[in-house]
């Protein structure tokens, strides 16, 4: 529906005057047009808003050579279909499609239209022109347990969550087993909300959880809404995707932010050297991708030494959250030793015990 | 449960409930005149935006909601000319206006993204406001008093008062009221401003008392279970109050059940419930004989005085 919005008319607007796409530059190579099909709004400042950033770095890199066409607020499903071959039919070259739902409908187009190249955000079907990348956010969510593991005074920290797909699972776990390693009756409270974004859902779910004794909210939804609610009763969270500090300044402890850059830039470079392959990409600390935003000042000194010294250990393979022994929620050993393989993070569909959701 | 606990909650259903109700209460009144709007959404987004805009730059709530309504009301005025002037279709003009509201708030809000203000909170001193138990009575936000108030208003304006009955008649037989010399066109104009105002005022809700933050599409689709809710209750005011807290309830004790460990229904059926409620009550009614309580008869039917 919107297929066309405003902020992307202003954009191409602004873009076309210096796009050698409209013949004012006869000798320079046709740009290599790039498409983002986004899940948000932008100005969501978490999902979306970081993928947006991610173009912006592209932009800012390749500048004329490339060409980029946005579609925000695409929902998942059927819809998505329609936008995705539409921008297929428009002769991009490349094509982002950011969230976990679009994955059906990316292969399906992706089938038809077998010149362009595809990129799917979160999933795991894959197709010779149909490459799938994410983020190792998990290790972020790592961090943020260490951190919560200290701060919570009352061991129950809530947890807003979306839908209950690999990602959203292995954060939360990975953030109870982080945690638990600080104080091992740690519990972590889940709550599904159902939406990527429902600023007054998410509100309404904080809420709820602290009622139930949460002091400190983590959410693995889009919206600040969540972080407004403990500023206001004077509680801690984590803000989601980017730096969120700005509508919480006293309550935002830190946020995982998805710095997703370096990677389209290493995507769109690679179809300009027609190197393109589809590939499965999880980056993480190490390649840049995942970082994190400022630690609160209310953060003491050697909890953040700590959490430093883990990103280090993570970045350097010497930590891994996802390291035996790990028990499930009903008490059975899920695995008595060694490490979690990326097959079975890309897989979990079990929870940790001390979650309670 | 402890009490602090279930007072927790009926405050949060309450919370969930009164920008449904205000904007609900606005477009009963728009119907009950014969005009169906379908922008609800999209006038509480433009309310939603400018009230959070004005009160970040000027630090008064007040003048927020005031300016906020009117901004709404502006663009139900929109509505009017094209649908009442011009009899352009109701429906997808409403739809139209849905869509409108979303990319104008967007557009204006975009340079109140991660800016906060104060919350608009009671203004019962402290010790009432803040009280353990007391506070569900004096702990809302004055619009949540408004809102019973303007429900109460409204309810008495249809039953009780000659221009109540005028609107009724102007949506059960436009031609009659014309013919005997009232301005339908005229009538229809006020009730859809008021409906405007109303979803200003509730866009106001959402961006100064349940968030109180700007972000794109905050409102997340409320605007079409207010739609739902006026069908619910059957065009009556009273019954528009207790839809209201029951469609709260059901939105927000979801979520109040599953923090404290049980889950008794799919969430999915869950968030579907206004609607399946309203298509229950909707069915209910056509299966009366009488149809006193069935929509006005001129809804969305354009008027064409004869000259």
């Amino acid at each position: 529906m919107k297929l066309i919005s405003r902020r992307n008319v202003l954009k191409s607007a602004a873009a076309a005057s210096t796009l050698p796409l409209l013949g004012k530059s006869a000798f320079a190579m046709d740009p290599v047009k790039v498409a983002f099909v986004y899940l948000g709004p932008i100005g969501d400042h978490g999902w979306t808003y970081a993928h947006e950033q991610g173009r912006q770095a592209a932009i800012a890199k390749f500048g004329d050579a490339i060409s980029t066409t946005i579609v925000e607020n695409v929902a998942e499903g059927p819809d998505s279909e329609r936008v995705i071959r539409r921008l297929a039919e428009e002769g991009n070259d490349l094509i982002f499609t950011c969230s976990f739902g679009y994955m059906n409908p990316t292969l399906k187009v992706a089938k038809r239209f077998k010149d362009v190249k595809f990129e799917h955000a979160t999933g795991y079907k894959r197709a010779p022109n149909m490459a799938t990348y994410n983020a190792r956010f998990h290790e972020g969510r790592a961090i943020c347990g260490t951190i919560a593991g200290h701060m919570s005074k009352t061991g129950t920290v809530g947890y807003i969550a979306s839908f209950p797909i690999p990602e959203v699972v292995m954060g939360i776990n990975a953030f109870t087993l982080a945690a638990q390693k600080i104080n091992p009756d740690f519990k972590t409270n889940v709550l599904w909300v159902n939406s990527w974004y429902d600023p007054p859902k998410e509100a309404d779910a904080a809420t709820a959880l602290i009622d139930q004794g949460a002091d400190i909210i983590t959410q693995h939804t889009d919206s600040p809404a969540a972080l407004r609610v403990c500023e206001e009763r004077d509680l801690l969270a984590f803000g989601q995707s980017w730096d969120m500090t700005s509508f919480a300044p006293k309550a935002h402890l830190t946020a995982i932010m998805d710095i997703w850059g370096p990677y389209y830039i290493d995507r769109i470079q690679k179809v300009m050297d027609k190197k393109w392959e589809s590939a499965d990409t999880w980056w993480g600390f190490k390649e840049g991708i995942v970082a994190l935003a400022p630690y609160n000042e209310r953060i003491p000194a050697d909890v953040v030494a700590e959490a430093e010294a883990i990103k280090a250990g993570i970045i350097d393979g010497s930590y891994d959250v996802f390291t035996g022994p790990i028990k499930d929620q009903s008490g059975k050993v899920r695995l008595a030793e060694g490490r979690l393989t990326d097959g079975d993070l890309l897989s979990m569909d079990w929870y940790v015990e001390g979650v309670q959701s | 449960m402890s009490d602090t606990i279930i007072i927790s909650i009926i405050m949060t259903v309450i919370g969930a409930s009164t920008p449904i109700l205000l904007a609900a209460l606005g477009e009963l009144v728009v119907e009950k005149s014969g005009v169906l709007n379908l922008g609800i959404e999209g006038m509480m987004l433009i309310g939603a935006v400018v009230g959070f805009a004005v009160t970040l730059t000027t630090g008064f709530h007040l003048l927020g909601i005031v300016i906020a309504m009117f901004a709404s009301t502006l663009s139900a005025m929109l509505f009017a000319y094209l649908t009442l002037t011009l009899t352009a279709n109701q429906v997808a003009t409403g739809l139209a206006l849905t869509i409108f509201g979303i990319g104008i708030s967007s557009l204006m809000g975009e340079p109140y993204v991660g800016k906060t203000i104060e919350i608009f909170s009671s203004w019962f001193p402290a010790s009432l406001a803040e009280h353990p138990q007391l506070r569900v009575i004096f702990g809302y936000s004055p619009l949540v008093y408004v809102s019973l108030a303007l429900t109460f208003g409204v309810s008495y304006f249809l039953k009780k008062t000659r221009a109540g009955l005028i609107l009724r008649a102007v949506g059960e037989s436009d031609i009659s009221a014309h013919s005997i010399g009232y301005s339908v066109i005229g009538v229809r104009y006020a009730a859809v401003a008021f409906g405007g105002a109303m979803a200003g005022l509730a866009g106001c809700y959402f961006s100064l008392v349940l968030t109180p933050l700007w972000s794109e599409e905050l409102t997340a689709g409320r605007g079409w279970i207010a739609l739902a809710l006026v069908v619910f209750a059957a065009w009556k005011p009273s019954r528009l109050l207790l839809g209201a807290y029951l469609f709260g309830a059901i939105m927000t004790l979801e979520l109040h059940a599953k923090a404290a460990g049980f889950s008794f229904i799919a969430p999915e059926l869950l968030a579907a419930m206004p609607y399946l409620a309203t298509i229950v009550v909707l069915a209910l009614i056509s299966l009366r004989k009488s149809s006193g309580l069935a929509a006005p008869a001129c809804l969305a039917k354009p008027f064409k005085p004869s000259t």
